[in-house]
C-alpha cells in the first residue's frame, strides 16, 4: 500500500498492466521527423499547385501531376502527411477516449483510413503517369 | 483503501472552464483543431487525386464545386489551417530544443502563428490573382 503512494500508480493499474507501453519515444520522434518533411513539402505543394492549377482546367491538373518532380513530390506529400495525420489523430484518440473498446475501434479506423487514403491517392498519381 | 491518499481522492487538474484564457492556451487548442481540419482536408485531397485520375468528365463536376464560393471558401480555410499548423508546428520544434519557453517569448510566437494563419491565405490569394 505504501508503495502505491510513492509510485503514483494505482494498485488496480499495476495489476492490469496499465501504464507506459514503452513505445512513446518512437511515436514522438516520428511525429517530429514527419513534421520537418512536411514543413518543406506542404508549402511547396500549396504554392506550386496554386500557381499551376488556378485556371481550373483539367489539362492543367494533368500537366502538373505528370511532371516527374511534381509526381514524386505529391507521392511524398501524400505518404508523409497521412502518416503524420495518423500519428496526430492517435494522440487525440488516446487523450479523449477512455473506454478501451471504443479507443481500439477508433485507432483501427484511423489506421485503416490512413492506409486506404494513401493507397488510393498514390495509385491515382501512378495511373496518371503510367496508366491508360 | 479509503483515506487521504487513495486513488479516488487525488487532486484533479482544473477543468478548462476554470482557466483564464491566454494566447498560449488558444494556440494549443487551435493546433489540435487545425490538425483535425487538415484530416478532413487530407481526405478531400486524396479524393481530388482519385477524381483527377478518373478522367475529365468526373473531374469537371468536382472542379465546378471547387470554383463555387463554398469551394473557394473551403480551400481558403484549408490554407489558413495549414498555415497555422505549420507556423505553430515550427514553434513547437523550437520549444523541443528548450528555447522560446519564457512566457513573453511563448506569447509572442503564439501571436505570430495566429497572424501568419490570417496573412498566409490572403498572401496566396493575392499571388494567385495578381501575381506572376
Amino acid at each position: 500500500m505504501s508503495q502505491s503512494q510513492r509510485t503514483m500508480r494505482t494498485p488496480l493499474g499495476r495489476v492490469r498492466h496499465h501504464g507506459a507501453a514503452g513505445e512513446g519515444t518512437g511515436h514522438f520522434i516520428a511525429l517530429r521527423v514527419t513534421s520537418i518533411a512536411l514543413a518543406i513539402l506542404a508549402p511547396w505543394f500549396v504554392v506550386s499547385a496554386g500557381l499551376s492549377l488556378r485556371d481550373g482546367e483539367y489539362a492543367s491538373v494533368i500537366d502538373f501531376l505528370t511532371e516527374p518532380v511534381n509526381a514524386v513530390g505529391v507521392v511524398f506529400l501524400v505518404a508523409v502527411s497521412l502518416y503524420h495525420m495518423k500519428l496526430g489523430m492517435d494522440e487525440i484518440i488516446v487523450d479523449y477516449i477512455r473506454r478501451p473498446a471504443a479507443k481500439l475501434m477508433l485507432m483501427l479506423l484511423n489506421a485503416f483510413a490512413a492506409w486506404a487514403l494513401g493507397a488510393a491517392a498514390i495509385f491515382s498519381v501512378l495511373v496518371l503517369n503510367f496508366g491508360a | 483503501m479509503a483515506g487521504a491518499n487513495s486513488p479516488e481522492n487525488r487532486p484533479l487538474s482544473p477543468h478548462l472552464q476554470i482557466w483564464r484564457w491566454h494566447v498560449t492556451m488558444l494556440s494549443s487548442i487551435l493546433h489540435r483543431v487545425s490538425g483535425v481540419a487538415l484530416y478532413a482536408a487530407a481526405i478531400g485531397f486524396s479524393f481530388w487525386l482519385v477524381v483527377a485520375a478518373w478522367g475529365p468528365g468526373r473531374y469537371a463536376i468536382v472542379s465546378e464545386h471547387l470554383q463555387a464560393w463554398y469551394g473557394q471558401g473551403a480551400l481558403y480555410l484549408i490554407v489558413a489551417a495549414l498555415a497555422y499548423h505549420l507556423a505553430n508546428g515550427v514553434r513547437h520544434l523550437v520549444f523541443d530544443t528548450g528555447a522560446g519557453l519564457q512566457p513573453s517569448d511563448a506569447d509572442a510566437s503564439a501571436w505570430f502563428a495566429i497572424l501568419f494563419a490570417i496573412a498566409a491565405p490572403v498572401g496566396l490569394w493575392l499571388l494567385l490573382n495578381y501575381g506572376a
